[in-house]
């Protein structure tokens, strides 16, 4: 058994940048996803339960 | 006579290891009921592969060249995982089985499978201490929770290590049910746990559960188009389960076809553990950053959810955090029974399963975010 590994311990810092990055990105995403959900779920709403909503 | 017992003399102390990995495998499929259509066949799979000259996988002389005849496992391998078919397959039985209903009803939960791939990227760090960049995000991307997500960043990024990757996913997504439930009770109070989520089921119509698929696929595509695979095939069998004019390729995506691949997935899997290959610290480093990865996935729901909650009148149960890891349907399942658990006329199984389906739809996107950083 051998580790070919090597320890560097300033890499977890120099790499921060693709943790943010990442985050920001899937927020971004799954925001753009929620806002279309919400649209599409009011475009494509019932007829019977808009006209609930109008009387 | 000598035939008989020349074979004998081919065999490992490292061998016999991997058999009780088997074994464990094996056990823990049977025994403890654990993701068992994946871990038994891979636990046979270990043991199929570490039998001195196993005639079930390829073996290579010095020069690379092929010695003999080329092994069934091997040949699966390369049909099915070196180019990432198995693992896009699945995904349509998988979306076939996928109900976005509870999400496209609460749209908002689907922040929440966001936030529960921290351990994603966090791992990433951690591991490029370890391994170079590549192989980093390779590991990291255990901590998506679903395996044909592993399997498709690491061949695309080339990783060493697929093979202690491939088992790493599986074997910790058969082990949600262990490894959530401490690292919810530590972040959560005993109140937390037992805070009550009213549900309503807003209508959704046919027209946004077709729209749904069709739409994540073009955005995700022309956001991470490396990721476009994974997301299309996903949304695809989840296509066929919406259209309502498919009922019978529905349901053989997601029973037939998901039960064809899944065998074939697990036992190929094991033709990557072989001893040498196998019985590396590099292995059990690679063990224990998936493990650091499913904590922070679970730590980043929960907490996110506890952070809503100090801005919200209507507190949110921090619990449902945690299924936005991913691992379908089990961390949802996870969650419903802890809240059970602490009050047991507490229901939050429809709010769970929301989140952890969005955590599906989430960890692929994490995936495909990780293909436009580093496969170049």
């Amino acid at each position: 058994m051998y580790l070919t590994a090597a320890f560097e311990p300033m890499n977890f810092v120099d790499n921060l940048r693709y943790m943010g990055l990442g985050m920001l990105g899937i927020f971004a995403v799954i925001g753009v996803i929620m806002l279309l959900t919400v649209v599409l779920n009011a475009v494509t709403k019932p007829k019977d339960d808009r006209d609930d909503k109008k009387q | 006579m000598e035939v008989l017992y020349q074979n004998l003399l081919n065999l490992d102390w490292r061998m016999i290891v991997m058999w009780a990995i088997g074994g464990i495998l094996i056990w823990l499929a049977i025994k403890k009921d654990m993701e068992p259509t994946l871990l038994l066949p891979m636990g046979f799979g270990a043991i199929l592969v570490n039998l001195p000259l196993s005639g079930a996988v390829s073996h290579y002389l010095s020069d690379g060249s092929l010695d003999g005849e080329a092994g069934p496992l091997s040949v699966l391998y390369d049909a099915g995982i070196a180019n990432e078919l198995f693992p896009l397959i699945l995904f349509i039985g998988i979306g076939a089985m996928i109900d976005f209903g509870p999400l496209l009803s609460n749209p908002v939960l689907m922040l929440f499978g966001a936030a529960a791939q921290f351990g994603i990227f966090f791992t990433l760090c951690t591991a490029s201490m370890f391994f170079d960049l590549k192989d980093a995000a390779s590991i990291a991307v255990i901590g998506a929770a679903d395996g044909p997500t592993s399997i498709v960043v690491g061949q695309k990024l080339q990783s060493g290590y697929i093979g202690a990757i491939m088992v790493a996913a599986y074997s910790y997504m058969a082990l949600v049910p262990i490894i959530q439930p401490p690292i919810i009770k530590l972040l959560t109070t005993k109140k937390e746990r037992m805070i009550r989520m009213e549900y309503t089921q807003k209508p959704v119509s046919k027209t946004t559960r077709i729209l749904f698929p069709i739409c994540i696929t073009i955005i995700a595509g022309l956001i991470a188009p490396a990721s476009v695979a994974l997301v299309g095939f996903l949304m695809f069998g989840n296509l066929i389960r919406e259209c309502g004019v498919m009922d019978s390729l529905s349901e053989t995506a997601q029973k037939v076809l998901a039960n064809l691949v899944t065998i074939f997935l697990g036992i190929t899997i094991a033709s990557q553990m072989q001893a040498d290959k196998f019985l590396q610290l590099n292995t059990l480093l690679i063990l224990g950053l998936g493990l650091v990865a499913f904590i922070f996935d679970t730590a980043g729901g929960v907490i996110f959810a506890k952070i809503l909650n100090l801005f919200l009148k209507k507190k949110i149960n921090p619990m449902i955090g945690a299924a936005g890891i991913s691992a379908f349907p089990m961390s949802g399942r996870v969650v419903h029974k802890m809240a059970l658990k602490e009050d047991p006329t507490n229901f939050i199984l429809m709010q769970a399963t929301g989140v952890n389906v969005s955590g599906q739809i989430a960890s692929v996107i994490a995936g495909g975010l990780i293909l436009s950083f580093f496969l170049h």
